[in-house]
This record gives C-alpha cells, sequence and structure tokens, in this order.
C-alpha cells in the first residue's frame, strides 16, 4: 500500500493562501516542468506584515498571468494536464478564493478534474520533487503559521505528533526581528545575524511536559522582549547579532531535540524538513548533523522549495488524484482547515 | 454572438447566457449561499441547460464591482480565467449600473445602492433610458450622499435590497421625493449586465490579464499608511 503508479500524469497546480502567486505544472509527483511564483512581500513590507485585504487584491492582479507563465514556460496547453490543483486551506481565506475561483474556471473551461489540496501537505511534499519518500517519515514543519511534527506511515496519511501550542517558529521569527527592529520577514536576517554573532545571550528552552512533541515559543519571544526592555532601562545597548544567535540556538536546540526523539521513537526511514523556517541555515545545519550520526536519511528541500510555491501543491496532489481523490465546483476556501489523511 | 453574465458584486447571484440579443436562460438568487459555493456550479448549470459549451462562448461580461470585496473578487476571478484560458474578451460594467438597469423606465432619477458597513454605501445616480451619469460611482457616508441628492430637487427611485438599511434615514431627508423600487427591481440581473457591456467595443483577449476590479475605495491598511506618510512629510 501506499505506492502508486503514474503513467506521465500532468497536473496544473495554484497556491494563493498568503502572499505568494504561484502556478506549477508537475510531472508525475516527481519533476517540476514549470514553477512560477510573484511574491507580494515588497507590496507589503511597508505594513510590516501581511495585510489580508491587499494580498487578495494582488492575487486578482497576477493570477492569470502567472498560470499562462507556468504553461509558456512548460511549453504546454490546458489539453496536456490531467488535472488541476489548488490550495484549499488552511490561509487566508479571501487569499485563497482567488486561486479556488480560478482553478474552478480552468478546470470546467478545459474540462479536466480539479482538487484541494492541504497546504501543509504540500509543504511537506516539496520534498518529493527532490528525491523519493520513503516510509515511514518524519516530517517537521516549521512555516510562518505552522511548527508541527507530523508522522507519515504511507502517501497520504499524516498524523500529527506535536504542533505549537502558540505561536508558530516564523512568527516567533518575524515578532523577535521586529524588537531589533529589522525588516519583514525577518526570519532569514536574524539568520544571518547569528552567524554573524559571536557571543550568544542566553534564552530560555521550553521544553514542556516530559514526552510532548509540543511546542511553545512565546515565552522565548517574551524573554526576547524583556531582555531588550532591561537593556534599554539600564540605557545599556544590546547587540543584535549576540540576540539573534541566542534565540536562534533556543528554536534550533528544541526543533532538533524533538524532532531527534520522534525520529527513534516512531523508528522512521525518512525525517525531513519543510515550510519556510527550514530555510534556516542553523537548522538545517544542526539536522543534518544529528541525522547523520543517527544514520537516518534527513532531507529539506532547496530554499525557493521551501517557502511557498506551487510545485509542492502539485507534488501532494499527484498522490491523491492516483488515490481517485477529486473535489467539485462547490469547493470554498478553508482558512482553518485540518491535516487530514486522505486514506484508512 | 453568444454571451455569458456573471454577476457577484453582493450578497445575490445572478448569472446570464444571451444569444444574439435574446437571454437564453437567467438564474438570479439572493439566498444564503456564499459566491465561491454557489457561483461557478450556477454557471456550470446554466451552460449545461442552454446546451452552450464553455469555447462556444463568444464574450464574457462580468459586474466589476463595487461591492463586497470578496464578492466582486469571486466574480472577476471566474470571468477573467475564464475569458483568458478560452481566449474571448471580457468586458467589465459598474455593479451599480446594473442594479440601476433595473428600472430604466422611472421618470427621475435612479439611485442604486449597496451597503458599505458602518452607515457608508456604494452609489451613484443615473437618468433615463441610456443611464446616463449624473452622480459617478462612488463611496460615501449616507449622510453625505443624502445632502448630494437633496441638492438635486427630483424625485429619486432607490433600487437594492439594501435600500431597507437606511429607508428611513432617506425619506426622512429627501421627503416626497424618495420611491422605493419595487421588489422584482431590488436584483441584479446578469442579463442586463450583459446589455450594458454589449454596447461597449470589445477589449482585446490581451486586456484580459490586466482586468481589475473597480473597488472605488482603498484598502483600509494603504488609508492609513498614506496618511502616515503625509504625517511624516509635515513633521519634516
Ligand atoms: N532563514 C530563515 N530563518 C528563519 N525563518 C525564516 C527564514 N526564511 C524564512 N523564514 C520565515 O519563514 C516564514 C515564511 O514561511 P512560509 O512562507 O512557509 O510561511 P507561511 O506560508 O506564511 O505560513 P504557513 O505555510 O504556515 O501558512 C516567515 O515567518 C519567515 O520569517
Ligand atoms: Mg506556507
Amino acid at each position: 500500500m501506499g505506492e502508486f503508479i503514474m503513467e506521465n500524469r500532468v497536473i496544473l497546480a495554484i497556491e494563493s493562501s498568503c502572499d505568494e502567486t504561484a502556478a506549477a505544472i508537475i510531472r508525475n509527483g516527481s519533476e517540476i516542468v514549470s514553477n512560477v511564483v510573484a511574491s507580494q512581500i515588497e507590496s507589503h513590507k511597508r505594513f510590516g506584515g501581511v495585510v489580508p485585504e491587499i494580498a487578495s487584491r494582488h492575487h486578482v492582479e497576477q493570477i492569470t498571468i502567472v498560470i499562462e507563465e507556468a504553461l509558456k514556460q512548460a511549453n504546454m496547453k490546458p489539453s496536456d494536464l490531467d488535472a488541476v490543483a489548488v490550495t484549499e486551506g488552511p490561509g487566508l481565506v479571501g487569499a485563497l478564493l482567488i486561486g479556488i475561483n480560478a482553478a474552478k474556471a480552468f478546470a470546467f473551461a478545459n474540462n479536466i478534474p480539479i482538487l484541494g489540496v492541504h497546504h501543509i501537505a504540500g509543504h511537506i511534499y516539496a520534498n518529493a520533487l527532490v528525491q523519493p519518500m520513503e516510509f515511514p517519515l518524519l516530517a517537521l514543519v516549521v512555516s510562518g503559521g505552522h511548527t508541527e511534527l507530523v508522522y507519515m506511515k504511507e502517501h497520504g496519511s499524516f498524523e500529527v505528533i506535536g504542533e505549537t501550542r502558540d505561536d508558530a517558529a516564523g512568527e516567533a521569527y518575524d515578532k523577535v526581528a521586529r524588537v531589533l527592529g529589522l525588516p519583514y520577514p525577518g526570519g532569514p536576517r536574524i539568520d544571518q545575524l547569528a552567524h554573524e554573532g559571536q557571543e550568544a545571550v542566553a534564552f530560555p528552552r521550553v521544553w514542556l511536559e516530559e514526552g510532548s512533541y509540543d511546542f511553545s515559543f512565546s515565552g522565548l519571544k517574551s524573554a526576547v522582549i524583556n531582555y531588550k526592555h532591561n537593556m534599554d532601562q539600564r540605557s545599556e545597548e544590546i547587540s543584535p547579532t549576540a540576540v539573534a544567535k541566542g534565540f536562534q540556538e533556543s528554536v534550533v536546540e528544541v526543533l532538533t531535540a524533538k524532532t531527534l526523539r520522534a525520529a527513534r521513537e516512531y523508528n522512521v526511514k525518512q525525517v525531513i524538513a519543510a515550510g519556510g523556517v527550514a530555510a534556516n541555515k542553523g537548522l538545517r545545519t544542526s539536522l543534518e548533523k544529528v541525522f547523520a550520526k543517527e544514520g537516518i536519511p534527513f532531507f529539506v528541500p532547496p530554499l525557493k522549495l521551501c517557502t511557498d510555491n506551487a510545485a509542492m501543491i502539485g507534488a501532494a496532489a499527484t498522490p491523491m488524484f492516483e488515490a481517485g481523490i477529486r473535489g467539485n465546483m462547490m469547493m470554498n476556501g478553508r482558512p482553518g482547515m485540518e491535516l487530514k489523511s486522505w486514506v484508512d | 454572438m453568444i454571451w455569458l453574465g456573471i454577476e457577484t458584486a453582493n450578497a445575490p447571484l445572478s448569472v446570464a447566457v444571451v444569444k444574439d440579443g435574446k437571454v437564453m436562460a437567467e438564474v438570479v438568487q439572493n439566498i444564503k449561499l456564499t459566491h465561491s459555493a454557489g457561483a461557478m456550479p450556477a454557471i456550470e448549470t446554466i451552460l449545461a441547460n442552454v446546451g452552450v459549451k464553455p469555447n462556444e462562448l463568444d464574450a464574457i461580461a462580468v459586474s466589476e464591482g463595487p461591492g463586497s470585496y470578496t464578492g466582486v473578487r469571486i466574480g472577476v476571478t471566474l470571468a477573467k480565467t475564464l475569458a483568458w484560458t478560452l481566449q474571448k474578451p471580457l468586458v467589465g460594467v459598474s455593479s451599480l449600473k446594473v442594479l440601476a438597469a433595473n428600472a430604466t423606465l422611472f421618470d427621475g432619477l435612479i439611485c442604486p445602492i449597496f451597503d458599505a458597513r458602518r452607515g457608508n454605501v456604494y452609489t451613484a445616480v443615473y437618468k433615463g433610458t441610456e443611464l446616463d451619469v449624473v452622480i459617478e460611482d462612488y463611496h460615501d457616508h449616507i449622510d453625505g450622499l443624502l445632502a448630494r441628492l437633496k441638492a438635486l430637487a427630483a424625485p429619486i427611485l432607490f433600487v437594492g435590497t439594501d435600500v431597507d438599511v437606511f429607508w428611513d434615514k432617506i425619506v426622512g431627508v429627501l421627503e416626497q421625493n424618495a420611491y422605493r423600487a419595487a421588489l422584482h427591481e431590488d436584483l441584479p440581473r446578469a442579463s442586463a449586465a450583459i446589455l450594458l457591456a454589449s454596447a461597449e467595443e470589445l477589449p482585446s483577449i490581451e486586456a484580459v490579464h490586466h482586468f481589475t476590479p473597480q473597488y472605488k475605495r482603498i484598502a483600509e491598511a494603504e488609508a492609513n499608511w498614506l496618511k502616515e506618510q503625509k504625517e511624516q512629510t509635515h513633521e519634516q
């Protein structure tokens, strides 16, 4: 079970859950034929974060251009496609609706099926575009809205064994960046500063109850805020590199330790990292090191497949399509959609 | 010439197919069903009913706003994507004008109203069978609109389901010059969108990519940001 045989399956995928308008064409769930992303980051920067209404407005402006570009780069026509896949949730509802309605109109006009994909399943399946997934598998999903450990015993089977109880890792990165006065999005900047730092400010590690695979980053975030506040009161300069290094060390240590413990307990054949924060150099290096020592293959997708893109949605949609799953024209945006297995 | 019309700018939904100047079918509904769930199935069904395949359409008309941001975007996204993938021209028409088109025989002025929350409205004023523009589509507080309407000193017919929200106030200010449209005139019709669109010159297929909704209102975050920028330049 869990295996699927494919013969030249070609899927057009669309993603618009947050601030990237994206379309991609994926062959057999593993080959990127084209991958187009129109980022809105420049527009949202002035607000210090993503503004939902602005995001939706940009999606409408970009959507057909991005889909056309994906077809053009792939040198394909709609008749070459087996299905159109689209992010159904979670995400910003107004943003999701643009991708969903474009997908519906495209599917209807070209008489092909439509599939709704979970955004986090997408992040996980970004790995299938790099090397075949081997089950049982453990995925560490670390993004702007999610921090989860997901156990997969086969394709389409997801068990969330741990998740954040408050802030997502990426959210904590962005908030700490704001405290340090860094521009949005702060994650990559903190990563860079952490590497430049020699000293590290000591911040706590939050482990929660013994044996728990859950995470909590709001305490760490508050510790950084308090530290800055105390230093300000004493009119002392803080060292942004030392704060970044200390913060990153705390995040990386907890993420690495829990991932390792889960990988052992569940006896997995492969560990993968996914989501925007998986782009983090400190986290990658740490996970690579422990899993090399442990002898469990560890993979993380290249940077542009870690952040939001449509290629990952196409990768997740392919085994769904093979399993006979189809959406319909009543599909709605599901901002709080849960990650559910599509196999028993 | 076969047109598909799409109207989802506010709570009501309408889709229509018009062939050679005749309405073949039209759906008009005002029920609690989101446009995301309702619009595409309605288009699918109406085309199946009239036996028209998507690639047999010659042009698409869409109600382009103003109205509910999400509602407008759903209609525009469907229309844009259909037009682009089928390589057919797309014509946008004002959602206020579409509603006003229900009542062109009124001997006076026609004022369609959409509730924009917190006492605000999207509105316009048209006149006669040609729907000549007296006040262009815009966003205003109801009090601001009523002051302008009072100055026009003419009979005005108010159209739209949202009129009820403001009716007492309207009558309070305009008195005997305020007229209320009949119930069958309150829901926008996609056939009217097609009628208005077919009077326009067909845009190029390339223009489809750059088609955008007419929100008639800047996003709140952007308005605040612009205000801040202005204040900063003042301080400097
Ligand atoms: N090098 C990095 N180090 C740490 N964080 C990073 C790095 N690069 C990106 N990030 C963070 O990743 C997040 C964006 O990731 P992603 O695009 O996957 O999230 P999202 O799509 O907004 O959220 P979700 O996928 O949960 O809906 C941001 O919070 C950003 O700061
Ligand atoms: Mg994401």
